[in-house]
Parts: C-alpha cells; sequence; structure tokens
C-alpha cells in the first residue's frame, strides 16, 4: 500500500477532481466527478487510478471502489474505449431492442476498442429502440443501420448524423413513425407463440431454453 | 387542447441560449417574483395547486412550505435523474429550453429561503447536462444565478452534478446520499428531506418539469393556473408516450382529458390491424391497465381511482402481439438489476420474481407458483425503506390479476412443450 502523500497523480487530473471540490460544501460530493474523470484518463477505474482520486480527495481506495461498484457507468474492469449503450429495456425492447444489441454486439465481435452492453432504459423512448455510442443517442436503429454504426466509431466519424438525437424537433411530424415489427419472442427462447393452442401444433420445438442474462 | 406551457417555444430555434430565451420573454417570471416576498411566491405555488411531476404528484406548495423557517443553511436540489422507464420528458425540457429550469430553480430557492442548489442529473444525459451547463453559465454572467441576483438580497450558487448510472439515484433520499459521493442508497424516512437531507441540512427537492413550471405559474398568476386541468390536479403535463403506438413522443396535455385521446389521437395508437392489450399509464412502476380503460381520464386522481397511478406521466403501450410474460420478465429483470441491495424483501423479492417467471416460460412451473409470485408482491409492498420494491411489485401484481388466464394457459403450453421431448436447462 503506497502512502497517499507519495502517490504520482498527473496535474490535470488533480487539478479536475480539485476544481470539483471546491464546489460542494462536503468536497467527499466529488467523488463521482472525479471518478469519471480518472476514468475518462485511464479509461476504466482501475487500482491505480482509485488511488490517485483518493489521495487527492482524501479519501481512502476501499471508499471509492465502494462508490465505483454501486455505478453502471463507472467500470471496474478494462474495457474498451468506445461504448456502446444499447437500451433492452421495455420501451426499446418492444421495438425489437433485444435483437439489435445482439447485432452490435456480434459486428463489434471481438474488437477489443468496443464496450458493448445492453443498457437499462435511456430516456430516450421516443427514438426506440436506440443506443447511446460514447454519449450521443441515436435511434431509432435497425440492425440494417448496424455496420455503419460500428464504422462510423471505427473511423472516429460522428454516428450515424442523420439519427441523432439532439437536432430533432419536438413536435417532429415524422416522428418515429417508421414500421416496426411485431414482437418477437427474445432470441433463443423456443416457446409457443400463442400461449395455449400453438404448442399442439408445434410440440417439438428445439434447442436449448435460454433468456439474455444481466 | 388548451395553449401549451412548458412546450410552448420548444422547438423555437435557440431558445436554449439567453438571448432566445429572454425575447421569449424569459426570466420575466423571476424579476416579478423577486419584487414580492418570499411569503407571496410560495401563495402563488400554492395556489395554482401545482403537484410534484416527478412521480409522487405531492403539491409543490406544501412541500415548500415544510422547510423551516429562519436563517439556516438550506438546499433546493432538482431531481433530474429521470431514469423511470418509458419517461423522456424531462430531457426534452433540459436540452431545449434550459433556462426554463434555471428560473423555475432561482424562484423556487427564493420562496424556499435555499442559497445553494444543485441539479442532479443522470450521467447517461451527457448532452443535456452540456445545454444546462452553458446555460449556467450565460446565467450567472446575466446575473441571474449568483450574488444578490438582479439587485435583490437573494442570493443562489447552482451546480450541475452529473450522475454515474443508477435508477435507484431517482429516489430523493438515494439521490441525496449519491450527491454526498456515496452509493446511493435510499435513507429511512422520517427524518424527511425537508428536515434533514443534503448534509443533514433542510432540503427542497423537485423534479425538472415541476420546476420547470415555476416560471409559468409567476407569470400568469398562481389563481389562473389553477383554472387549468381538474380539480385537484391542476395545470398542464407532459407525457412521454412510447412502446406500440405510431407516434411515440412527449406531448403536453391539459391535466383530465381522456387516455385515449393521448394514445390513439396525439401518438396515433398502436400500428393498423393490432390493438392494445396493456398500458402503463405512469412508467414501468405502475400498475397495468386494459383497453377497457382507455376512456379513463389522465389525471392523478382518476388514476388512483383505477388502482394505478400517473406517476410520471410516461405512457408505455404494449398491443396484442406481445405475450404478457415477456413483458412482465422484462420488467421483472430491470428491478432486479437496479435494486441498491439494502431491503432484504426488495433485494430478494425481485430477485425471485424473475426466477419464477422464468420458470413459468421454460415449462417448470404450477399454477401454484402464479399464487408464490402474488403473494410474494405482497409482502415487498410497504415493507422497505423505499419504493423500488414496491415498483415491481405493483405491475406485476396488475399483471398476475389481470392477465391470469394468460399466465395459466403459458404455463400449461410451455409444460406441454417439455413434455414432447424438447431438451431444456
Amino acid at each position: 500500500m503506497n502512502v497517499p502523500e507519495t502517490i504520482e497523480v498527473p496535474a490535470e487530473l488533480r487539478a479536475e477532481i480539485e476544481r470539483h471540490m471546491a464546489l460542494y460544501p462536503d468536497s467527499r460530493s466529488a467523488a463521482l466527478p472525479a471518478l469519471e474523470a480518472a476514468q475518462r484518463l485511464y479509461g476504466w477505474c482501475s487500482p491505480e487510478a482509485l488511488e490517485q482520486v483518493a489521495s487527492v480527495m482524501g479519501v481512502t481506495p476501499a471508499y471509492l471502489a465502494a462508490v465505483a461498484t454501486f455505478y453502471d457507468m463507472l467500470e471496474t474492469e478494462p474495457v474498451g474505449r468506445h461504448s456502446v449503450y444499447v437500451c433492452t429495456n421495455i420501451s426499446c425492447s418492444l421495438r425489437g431492442a433485444d435483437r439489435l444489441y445482439e447485432t452490435v454486439r456480434d459486428a463489434a465481435g471481438k474488437d477489443p476498442d468496443f464496450n458493448v452492453r445492453p443498457f437499462e432504459c435511456l430516456g430516450a423512448c421516443d427514438i426506440a429502440p436506440m443506443a447511446s455510442v460514447d454519449g450521443v443517442y441515436v435511434g431509432p436503429l435497425t440492425p440494417e443501420d448496424v455496420p455503419r454504426l460500428i464504422d462510423d466509431v471505427r473511423s472516429g466519424r460522428p454516428v450515424l448524423p442523420d439519427k441523432q438525437l439532439a437536432p430533432r424537433l419536438v413536435a417532429d411530424p415524422r416522428a418515429n413513425t417508421a414500421d416496426f415489427p411485431p414482437h418477437e419472442a427474445q432470441p433463443g427462447a423456443q416457446r409457443p407463440r400463442e400461449a395455449g393452442s400453438a404448442s399442439a401444433e408445434n410440440p417439438n420445438p428445439s434447442g436449448p431454453v435460454e433468456r439474455e442474462q444481466r | 387542447m388548451t395553449e401549451a406551457l412548458l412546450f410552448k417555444d420548444i422547438d423555437e430555434p435557440g431558445l436554449a441560449t439567453l438571448d432566445v430565451y429572454e425575447r421569449r420573454g424569459g426570466y420575466e417570471s423571476l424579476r416579478k417574483a423577486l419584487a414580492t416576498s418570499p411569503e407571496e411566491v410560495l401563495s402563488q405555488l400554492e395556489a395554482s395547486g401545482l403537484r410534484g411531476r416527478g412521480g409522487a404528484g405531492f403539491a409543490m406548495g406544501k412541500k415548500v412550505s415544510f422547510l423551516p423557517k429562519g436563517s439556516i443553511d438550506k438546499y433546493l436540489v432538482c431531481n433530474a435523474d429521470e431514469s423511470e422507464p418509458g419517461t423522456f420528458k424531462d430531457r426534452e425540457l433540459m436540452q431545449k429550453s434550459p433556462h426554463m429550469l434555471i428560473e423555475g430553480i432561482v424562484i423556487a430557492s427564493y420562496a424556499a429561503g435555499a442559497n445553494r442548489s444543485f441539479i442532479y442529473i443522470r450521467g447517461e444525459y451527457v448532452h443535456q447536462a452540456d445545454m444546462l451547463d452553458a446555460a449556467l453559465a450565460e446565467a450567472r454572467e446575466a446575473g441571474f444565478v449568483g450574488e444578490d441576483i438582479l439587485g435583490s438580497d437573494h442570493s443562489l450558487s447552482l451546480v450541475v452534478h452529473r450522475g454515474a448510472g443508477a435508477y435507484i439515484c431517482g429516489e430523493e433520499t438515494g439521490l441525496l446520499d449519491s450527491l454526498e459521493g456515496k452509493r446511493g442508497n435510499p435513507r429511512l424516512k422520517p427524518p424527511f428531506p425537508a428536515n434533514q437531507g443534503l448534509y443533514q441540512g433542510p432540503t427542497l427537492i423537485n423534479n425538472v418539469e415541476t420546476l420547470s413550471t415555476v416560471p409559468a405559474i409567476i407569470g400568469m398568476g398562481g389563481a389562473e393556473y389553477a383554472k387549468l386541468g381538474t380539480d385537484t390536479s391542476k395545470g398542464t403535463k407532459l407525457v412521454s408516450v412510447s412502446g406500440h403506438v405510431q407516434r411515440p413522443g412527449n406531448y403536453e396535455i391539459e391535466l383530465g382529458i381522456p387516455s385515449r385521446e393521448i394514445i390513439y389521437g396525439l401518438a396515433g395508437g398502436p400500428p393498423d390491424g393490432r390493438q392494445v392489450k396493456c398500458w402503463f399509464p405512469g412508467g414501468s412502476s405502475s400498475p397495468v391497465l386494459t383497453a377497457g380503460d382507455l376512456d379513463l381520464p389522465y389525471d392523478f386522481d382518476s388514476l388512483a381511482k383505477a388502482g394505478t397511478m400517473l406517476g410520471s406521466g410516461a405512457i408505455i403501450v404494449v398491443d396484442d402481439s406481445t405475450p404478457i410474460i415477456d413483458v412482465a420478465l422484462k420488467v421483472a429483470k430491470f428491478y432486479r438489476h437496479e435494486s441498491c441491495g439494502k431491503c432484504t424483501p426488495c433485494r430478494e423479492g425481485t430477485n425471485w420474481t424473475v426466477k419464477l417467471l422464468e420458470r413459468i416460460d421454460r415449462g417448470e412451473a404450477t399454477p401454484m407458483d402464479i399464487e408464490i409470485i402474488a403473494s410474494e408482491c405482497e409482502n415487498i409492498i410497504g415493507n422497505c425503506l423505499c419504493v423500488l420494491g414496491d415498483a415491481m411489485a405493483m405491475p406485476i401484481g396488475s399483471m398476475i390479476v389481470k392477465f391470469r388466464e394468460e399466465f395459466e394457459q403459458h404455463i400449461e403450453a410451455a409444460r406441454a412443450r417439455n413434455e414432447g421431448g424438447a431438451v431444456y436447462a
């Protein structure tokens, strides 16, 4: 265990954390913005990152580890530097988000630059199904949009400019009027569509029954 | 529809800038408020009958009046952690009209005697937080936020605080802990935040939409605002309509209009050939209603009487192509993931509900499992520090009551399928 005073902290990171600490009556309130700043620098809340933040804030690394593990956006394992959060909550899922997530995940494949995650409601059900790509909201997405999405991220271009949420009007007459598919069973689930009668017609679906787990 | 208040100029180019906002009459209400006493502002808020737009629907004026008087440090916290599934109205307000929220915060802080304020915005709303930060810098520069605002003796600091992804931080005491730099675990109540909130000081916590409505109330007068809506649900409300509708989006409505008018009239209803199977009237935490309830007036009390709630104003429509078990599983898994784990009924109950529903889906359940889910939901409600567990138990419980037959058929069908020789895990 290093002594806090001897831990070297990059000057910019230290300055940013101290700037946040000064905003609050109790400097500990800066924990989330400080961890976010460290994560931005190191890619995740690594033990070294936690030690550095802790030494600036005057708290223990363990305290910050407890905080970091609570929040979905703070990464406590190394991850790819481009985050793609695909909303798979109810409103998006009703419009095909589960398939969309699998398509994005498969398209990113083993590329270490990507951090593709199914995510809880991102608050953009008007453009469902949608994703947040490095913080930029895009939707409504179809599996056909995915190659372009991945390509935009890889080449550093703005992601799917025509699908971004920010410029949309509230009173948009085109507001997400695109046709959307009837509900699909979650991928992998083998079961009767119509409870009751359908099973008699199709009594022997094959394959293991499993659902995507978070 | 009466004239929109919150969405009046919402698509005006540049509304997010101080220049355009002021040209549209922005910060006039703040001048008007600061020219009167805090008591007068409070009485306008009380006269308006405005009820909280975040979920609980508590009278805003009353909430302000609960704060102790006198010269102690008081705080105002704006809850911008909009995470209730199906809700996306605050996002629109913060992104398109951030100055309206800032103006509302300054006026409310004047009425409450608070000198420090925070906007706790969910970390996922990167763009919206950036818009707020930019607007705040302008407002500070113009003297609408800071020391001796517009020459009055009211001072207010305002900080935009970004969260990091946790549904529970929308619960007011979980939010306070998170804002203090801790894990977002809810606190035991009482003491209520009005007495002991942020840093143990008296704290007023209001939702974005509630605070954004304040300038309109001061501008038109509380009594005038109270003419909108119904006897107990005053004013206009933003509703977020999503799911199986043709035009999902945010709509501003006058409270009390028939729900059918929102779902079919504004949002276009389900696509041709499909029918409404069930709908959540107030986010995924609200007990579901069915097609037979579409003529219910959309206001706090009519929905409460129907056994559900207006909540955050998020209507999620599910059409008849969707098995109810899929809806139940989605909802239950969400709350399982988001349970902070502090209280046993919620931590264990959400987990067991998911397991039981999966069991039904796998064809390993008997009809008794439906009873177990129902009793489990009953035992979560009211037994935890916050309502996260209830927020799962209420909709799941309502699905069991209203779609019991379908659950039973699903159990039978899934079992029959397994007996047909399928391999299952």
